[in-house]
């Protein structure tokens, strides 16, 4: 049922940035460098990140940081680690991280470790598997991975481990899609992937395709085109992609296209947001679709760049 | 497509206004609270809090529960409120305020982390009634049973309260009981239940009493809906709990138990009639000692290992996990003897004994210690230097993988064979206890039997699998209890064709059915000696040099897509695994001894692919011609191959040494990576996507020991 629209999701991500009033950038607001992370990233999958103007996205950005060190998620907000993430993802998709004061951004994500080695999001205490990923995302993408106790991180994901197999937020909590990325993408970067039983998990996660073609992030939920990314990048690192049907999800991501306007739903016939958007395109750029640039599945980052970032001179 | 109705769309379109108001009031809040958290330490002199403000942020919260910052606002606020406040009804009237706003909020939005977040910091300010978070939960949960974060909150309020795990579970059971299709109430269970069995391991808590109760209960679930994944998984754990001896077992080693190792290095063998599964031709000067546990272990070195020889002092070996990410633990470990400096030229033969003592030092991953102590012995026969073989050894001559370079000739296998495989029988005497429980193996058997009855009435996907699951953990336990000679795998050919008939009946997972399979028929072709002898070649070699690797375990041709049974292959030198569906040669690492290996006409897709290689210090001889490296823009195997890019090669990677004119060594790290300290001395490529000619420059300069590239002399 047709091809990827690619000319008309740059066309809806361009037209999002501008549209500042309507219902998604107002729901937005407080995430909004979340949704510049997914945006521009879209754009760059797509060969079109050129058509943005960097200074400005870099400006802004360097607007919503704090004193400590972390960026809040929109100018006035709150720093937590979640959009300390998106903030360096982001300058390191424009290749302008340079422009960070890279030790004090380590002391931040540095200090939210806890004694038993998990992080908290910021300075109110919520723990939770997602933050562990992100601190050793950002730690490693400025070579700082070496400022926070690695062993220990990596025994509290452990300790998030299921008997399914996969993980979640904290001891004891239940297997989620999303959380299994977090999880498996803090073990990738730290070399630490002999901790997953990778045929277990690896069995659960592919068995998250449905008939429809398209992947839930639980037994028993809806499928949902932003699982296309939380499950595949999973099953890639762990090497199992190839137990469920590619050209079937295709087909699920590609229905969830608007046609006319662009952009990608959660499901076919949804309204689309930015959010499924990016994680559409994402999902086809596992599945080697034709004309998207490659992204890596533990960064969340194209290919080219993370390989710059560790190999370049 | 211009019809189409946008659900979502029309029903947050009216939400619009409230979602415009929401803005407003969040400007508004934010004037009240500049950047309140300007470091690390929470400083609340710049807040202000009025009654309208605090008004503002209640409502903006009600319409948002996501608005972060307004519940930061609030936390602020509260422990404003609290320092000056010690009246307990006072504080209780506080806290209680914050609940109300949690559980209005939490109504708008059941999922929000930053309400759920709210209520436990709420909890940790004051001594609340926690009875009404149970009361609260049980509304929640009836409304949405498998919402994690009330699940999740569940749980930190049962730890709070210290539930006893048995009340808890009670609630599960109901949970269940009320549907089965609540993978959430099973996944709690199982979390609840190793707990119990952890705690109560020689206690009352009876584990086989236990377990068979929860077999029990999740056939009700399967059996009512088998198309329901609920019940699937947990399933499977109870069938693991059943299976696996807790403490790690030794099930294999390289030399084994009673074998005569003929070992060289630089030398002629010319002379012995001995098997070419016990010679071994070193370089080096070293001979490799493998031990083989049936699960990954740490902890394998001098102080847990006792090895009695003249070669080195025990307390000198230093034993090597063999795994591909240089983790501390593995399930294959190796340790390299050395050869005294031998002048004279007589053969002599010098015994070693292995022990692995009941010590503690030897650890699975999941806690258990190594509780066999075993004892093996074999000898070694040094071959007396000659340095005119040299010109005659392995990979003097090139290696030729086509059928007429190879021969059959039954009755000299039978003859040099008794050692080809690596059973560890030592175990067989070890494990063949008759006080050990019958529960197991009963279990499966009954099992089995209902799980036949199932597949009799209807033909499901999860009913076959689940039974080619059981007779494969059947033969399993029945191999514990057997001597060698019964190593058969009784149930492999019934297992095989279920595991064909799901790739037929679920063809999305058919790969997954396939790589089963495979594994499968590795098991059966290596199950017994009869068997494996059948792959036993011999290769003919055009020079008549008496050389050792002249017997090749063929294994091409089988459609495997993966690998297996290596514990018993580790005395194989020469291996085709040519014209199969390889994506991976996970495992290879464990066989130090591999000189010459053909992997040509797989669908290896990655250099990454052949990480195990870099382990196999003895390789000289590698075929990966006609794959599929270069072809794909994602790599699966980019995070389980040591790099940069997980930290497990140093940051400082430097390529300098092997740059070369016209090639950007960043497109190139992964041949770079792997070739690098390999010393091979043929290398067939041809047949990928990456073969040009500056690749095979590069290729020559990172392999300084090579002399032949895709059949061509290099020098
Ligand atoms: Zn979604």
């Amino acid at each position: 049922m047709g091809e990827l629209e690619m000319e008309k999701h740059v066309l809806y991500i361009l037209s999002v940035e501008k549209k500042k009033d309507d219902f998604e950038s107002v729901v937005m607001e407080h995430l909004r460098i979340n949704g510049a992370y997914w945006g521009l990233t879209t754009l760059d999958l797509l060969g079109k990140l050129g058509t943005v103007d960097s200074d400005e996205v870099v400006s802004w950005i360097l607007k919503c940081q704090h004193d400590s060190g972390g960026f809040g998620g929109n100018i006035g907000h709150d720093p937590h680690i979640l959009y300390t993430l998106s903030a360096v993802q982001i300058l390191a998709l424009l290749n302008n991280l340079d422009v960070l004061d890279v030790d004090k951004l380590t002391n931040y994500i540095s200090g939210l470790q806890n004694e038993d080695g998990s992080f908290s999001g910021d300075v109110w205490g919520e723990v939770d598997t997602r933050f562990s990923y992100i601190a050793i995302c950002c730690l490693s993408i400025l070579h700082r991975l070496d400022r926070i106790n690695v062993e220990k991180a990596v025994n509290y994901i452990v300790s998030c481990k299921n008997l399914d197999g996969g993980f979640g937020c904290t001891p004891g909590g239940e297997s989620h899609a999303g959380q299994i990325f977090c999880c498996v993408g803090a073990l990738a970067i730290t070399g630490s992937l002999h901790h997953v039983d990778k045929d277990l998990l690896g069995w659960w996660l592919c068995e998250r395709q449905v008939k429809s073609g398209g992947l839930n992030g639980r037994p028993e939920k809806l499928p949902d085109v932003c699982y296309s990314w939380w499950v595949l990048s999973s099953l890639i690192m762990i090497d199992r992609v190839h137990w469920i049907d590619k050209e079937k999800l295709v087909r699920f991501i590609l229905d969830c296209q608007d046609k006319e306007n662009g952009g990608i739903s959660d499901r076919p016939d949804d309204a689309v947001d930015v959010f499924h958007t990016y994680f559409g395109v994402a999902g086809l750029s596992l599945l080697e679709y034709p004309g998207l640039k490659a992204i890596d599945p533990a960064y969340a980052l194209p290919v080219d760049i993370i390989n710059r970032i560790f190999f370049g001179r | 497509m211009g019809g189409v109705v946008k659900r979502k769309c029309t029903e947050d379109l009216a939400n619009l206004r409230s979602q415009k108001m929401q803005q407003l009031l969040l400007q508004k809040l934010l004037n009240y609270a500049p950047s309140k958290l300007n470091s690390s330490i929470i400083t609340i002199t710049n807040c202000i809090y009025t009654k309208e403000s605090l008004e503002i942020c209640s409502k903006l919260l009600e319409i948002n529960p996501e608005a972060y910052t307004a519940w930061n606002y609030r936390k602020l606020a509260v422990e404003h409120y609290l320092q000056s406040e010690t009246d307990p009804d006072s504080i209780k009237t506080i806290l209680s305020e914050e609940l109300r706003l949690v559980e209005s909020a939490l109504r708008r939005n059941f999922k929000s982390y930053g309400a759920w977040h709210h209520r436990k910091w709420v909890l940790s300010k004051g001594d609340l009634s926690l009875d009404h978070e149970f009361r609260l939960l049980d509304q929640f949960q009836k409304a949405d049973s498998r919402n994690f974060n009330a699940w999740n909150y569940r749980r930190f309020v049962a730890a709070m309260k210290k539930v006893p795990d048995e009340e808890e579970l009670k609630f599960t059971t109901d949970m269940i009981n009320s549907n089965f299709s609540n993978y959430s109430a099973w996944h709690n269970r199982s979390i609840l239940l190793s707990h119990l069995l952890g705690k109560r391991v020689q206690g009352s808590f009876p584990r086989e009493e236990v377990l068979t109760e929860e077999y029990e209960l999740v056939h009700q679930a399967l059996f009512t809906d088998p198309d329901d994944q609920s019940g699937w998984f947990y399933h499977l754990w109870l069938l693991d709990q059943t299976v696996k001896p807790d403490a790690p077992v030794l099930v294999s080693s390289w030399p084994v138990q009673g074998s005569d190792v003929i070992a060289s290095f630089n030398g002629n063998l010319n002379g012995c009639a001995s098997s070419p599964f016990t010679n071994f031709h070193s370089d080096t000067g070293e001979f490799p000692l493998i031990l083989y546990f049936n699960q990954v272990v740490e902890g394998v070195n001098s102080a847990t290992v006792t090895v009695e020889s003249i070669f080195d002092k025990n307390g000198d070996l230093v034993w090597r996990p063999l795994s591909t990410n240089y983790s501390r633990n593995a399930q294959a470990w190796v340790t390299y003897l050395k050869f005294p400096d031998i002048k004279d030229h007589s053969l002599k033969s010098y015994s070693v004994e292995v022990s692995l003592a009941h010590c503690q030092g030897i650890i699975s991953s999941s806690g258990s210690h190594y509780i066999h102590p075993c004892q093996f012995a074999f000898t070694v026969s040094l071959q007396p230097l000659d340095l005119e073989y040299t010109e005659r050894g392995p990979g003097v001559e090139m290696v030729v993988w086509t059928d007429d370079y190879f021969y059959t000739n039954e009755t000299l296998l039978q003859d040099l064979s008794p050692t080809i495989l690596s059973f560890h029988q030592q175990r067989i005497k070890e494990d063949h206890d008759a006080t050990a429980s019958m529960w197991p193996s009963k279990t499966i058997a009954n099992e089995i039997a209902l799980f036949r009855e199932l597949l009799s009435e209807i033909d499901c996907k999860i009913g076959k699998l689940t039974l080619a699951r059981l007779l494969m953990a059947h033969d399993t336990i029945m191999s514990y209890n057997k001597t060698p000679s019964a190593y058969n795998k009784v149930h492999s050919e019934e297992v095989l064709e279920l595991l064909s008939d799901l790739m037929k009946l679920d063809p999305s997972h058919s790969r997954y059915y396939k790589d089963e399979h495979s594994l499968v028929l590795m098991q059966k072709v290596t199950s017994n000696r009869e068997l494996l002898l059948k792959h036993c070649w011999h290769y003919r070699e055009s020079t008549s040099s008496n050389i050792h690797v002249s017997i090749c375990l063929r294994l091409n041709n089988l459609s495997l897509s993966r690998i297996g049974s290596i514990e018993i292959l580790l005395s194989v030198q020469m291996l085709d695994l040519s014209h199969n569906e390889l994506r991976s040669i996970e495992g290879l690492e464990a066989m130090q001894l591999l000189s010459c290996l053909n992997l040509s006409n797989n669908k290896l897709h990655s250099f990454t692919a052949l990480e195990p290689l870099r382990l196999l210090k003895s390789l000289k001889v590698l075929d990966i011609s006609y794959n599929e490296m270069g072809a794909h823009s994602i790599d699966t195997r980019r995070y389980l191959c040591s790099s940069p890019l997980s930290h497990t090669v140093g940051s400082d990677w430097n390529v300098d040494d092997c740059k070369t004119d016209g090639i950007n060594m960043t497109n190139y790290w992964e041949a770079v990576l792997i070739f690098r300290g390999l010393n091979l001395t043929q290398l067939d490529i041809v047949g990928n996507a990456v073969t040009d000619e500056k690749f095979k420059l590069l290729l020559v300069k990172i392999l300084p020991t090579l002399k032949w590239l895709d059949g061509d002399d290099v020098h």
